[in-house]
């Protein structure tokens, strides 16, 4: 019996040691990503990366400042088409509409976070790319803002759900009107948490590559305009790391170490936010 | 009086609107029906764009090995092969780990220790895919090849799996990748629906003298299941769609192969590499035809998750109760 006790004791410890370095290995990838990057990233990495155009293949030296720049005009178009959608849809969601509307529009929303990234590249494709007859930063900004709705959506319900009946209340007993109430008391009292999702969202398709292939395509020049295909940081990484030159590799690297150092920080950023105060104010 | 009540309704609607709350509720809702008909548009895009191809091939599409542009032939056995061989095997190595991690985070592991651990999961989670696929190509690739595949060889090569020259791309190393890529999905979900079993159960459990191992496998694992099970369909659905660390490290070859060193393609990298430069109109709706099928796949999977997440979570309540 006590031999029996002894085995299932030692069983136990064995196993919960074992979760415990599961639990090790998942969050060193973590450290193993970063190390890496900053080792392979920091070395190839300079001033030219940031303010000069790719070098001719075959040539060293050159920058990325036009995937930067494309990538950061992605995203601000991307997020002026996908936030409001997202931000009034949920405002609808939670404030106005029935169950059965809101389900249909919930449903269509997951549905839309769920479709792959390279799928919404075919839609975007369709949708953008045919009509206009070329790859442009709009059909990207398009498939990226995509992208966005269903997360911006989905937490402002949450969050505007979130905010107790009683402060509604208050301002109804005032004499405010609905909407009056919900701009001035209700979406105030969540905000923290709605920028919080949309700064997420942000980061989340700041590193999207496949929906950008055969939308915003690529560019080795800069790309005035919106009409134009655009050069963007995920697109660069992927062309230059299956490529077979040396120096491009490096470069891939370099952006490799800029794009997750400003996702990463996004992302720190946005908890942050979140947990400086409660999200929700206590009544 | 006739007259009286549509006059009576219009100013009562006409005050609503004064104050803003008519114009904002269908400002609001034409937003929200903007998604809805978005996701329609979408899947209606896909059905009509592919129709060529579907009427062309049929059924045959899933059963023939043939992939030739050139006499427009297509078939999509190898891409649905190599998307299900990466997607198990990345289930194979994801599940184990993530489940175990999600065990030590949500029984063992103390709260604020938990907390801090879950935030450097969730930052692993927000790590792009091309970012894996980076790595994947200049650490992982050559590990592989070195390493990893000739020690598996030598001592497991007695079974096909792990057979034929060692490349470093193929079906193994994406589905290592990608279980790398899904473990934070699997350990996040997990370690929430572990965390909403009730605190009785494994009280009771112990009290009856389990040791803290029995009462969190046979007790509070199986009390979990259903929402265990949904994390998984999450991840599996996340590892289908995944196009750009696959497409960096299967090798882009449509190959059917026993073995897991074999390098392979995908439905999602195929699309990714072919798609700006299909040329002819059955070759792209070839391809569109790919990407509706993995919408399908996802859509089912992702259904079923959500499926299962909210009886857990129904179910949980309720047997809290008893």
């Amino acid at each position: 019996m006590t031999a029996r006790l002894r085995w299932r004791k030692l069983v136990s410890g064995f196993m919960l040691t074992l979760t415990g370095v599961c639990a090790a290995v998942a969050v060193s990838t973590l450290f193993f990503i970063l190390g890496y990057l900053v080792y392979h990233g920091g070395t190839s990495i300079n001033w030219d990366f940031f303010t000069k155009l790719p070098a001719p293949a075959g040539e060293p030296g050159g920058g990325m400042a036009n995937a930067i720049v494309g990538s950061a005009k992605l995203l601000l178009l991307g997020s002026l088409f996908g936030v409001p959608i997202g931000f009034f849809g949920g405002i609808y969601l939670a404030e106005f509409s029935g169950s059965s509307v809101a389900f249909v529009v919930r449903y269509a929303a997951d549905l839309l976070n769920g479709v792959p990234s390279i799928v919404i590249g075919i839609f975007a494709y369709a949708l953008v790319v045919l009509p206009f007859k070329h790859f442009s930063t709009l059909a990207g900004a398009f498939a990226l803002g995509l992208m966005m709705i269903p997360i911006t959506l989905r937490s402002t319900e949450e969050f505007l759900h979130s905010v107790p009946r009683a402060l509604r209340e208050g301002s109804m007993a005032l004499g405010a009107s609905k909407w009056r109430t919900i701009r001035s008391v209700v979406v105030p009292a969540a905000y923290r948490g709605i920028l919080t999702a949309i700064l997420l969202a942000l980061a989340r398709v700041a590193g999207e590559t496949a929906p950008l292939l055969f939308t915003a395509f690529g560019n080795r020049y800069w790309s005035p305009g919106l009409g134009q295909p655009t050069a963007s940081l995920p697109v660069m990484i992927y062309t230059y790391a299956i490529s077979p030159d040396e120096d491009w590799h490096h470069q891939a690297w370099a952006a490799g170490l800029v794009l997750l150092a400003l996702i990463l920080i996004v992302n720190i950023f946005a908890r942050a936010i979140l947990a400086r105060g409660s999200a929700i104010p206590r009544s | 009086m006739p007259s009286a009540s549509p006059e009576a309704g219009s100013r009562s609607f006409l005050s609503r609107l004064r104050n803003g709350d008519e114009i904002a509720r269908i400002i609001t809702f034409i937003f929200a029906a903007t998604v809805v008909l978005i996701t329609v548009l979408l899947v209606l895009q896909l059905w009509h764009d592919s129709a060529l191809s579907r009427h062309k091939f049929g059924l045959h599409f899933f059963a023939t090995r043939v992939w030739d542009p050139i006499a427009e032939e297509f078939g999509a056995l190898p891409f649905m092969f190599g998307t299900v061989v990466t997607a198990s095997v990345a289930l194979l190595i994801a599940v184990p780990l993530g489940l175990g991690a999600a065990i030590f985070l949500a029984e063992l592991a103390p709260q604020k220790v938990s907390d801090s651990l879950q935030f450097f999961i969730d930052l692993l989670a927000a790590v792009p895919s091309v970012i894996y696929g980076l790595l994947g190509i200049f650490i992982v690739v050559p590990l592989m090849r070195s390493y990893i595949q000739p020690a598996l060889k030598a001592t497991l090569g007695f079974l096909p799996l792990f057979q034929g020259p060692a490349f470093g791309v193929g079906f193994l190393t994406a589905g290592i990748v990608l279980a790398i890529m899904v473990i934070p999905y699997i350990i996040s979900v997990s370690r929430e629906v572990l965390l909403s079993v009730p605190r009785d159960q494994r009280e009771a459990a112990l009290a009856l003298g389990s040791t803290r191992w029995e009462s969190t496998w046979k007790v509070v694992v199986p009390f979990a299941r259903t929402g265990i099970m949904g994390s998984i369909f999450l991840a599996l659905a996340r590892a289908l769609g995944e196009t750009m660390a696959v497409t960096m490290v299967v090798g882009n070859a449509p190959n059917i192969s026993a073995s897991l060193f074999s390098p392979g393609y995908s439905i999602a990298a195929v699309i990714a590499n072919e798609f700006t430069e299909a040329t002819g109109q059955i070759y792209v709706q070839a391809l569109i035809e790919l990407g509706l099928v993995l919408f399908l796949l996802t859509f089912i999977l992702n259904g079923l998750a959500r499926l299962l997440l909210v009886v857990t979570t129904q179910k949980g309540s309720g047997m809290g109760h008893v």
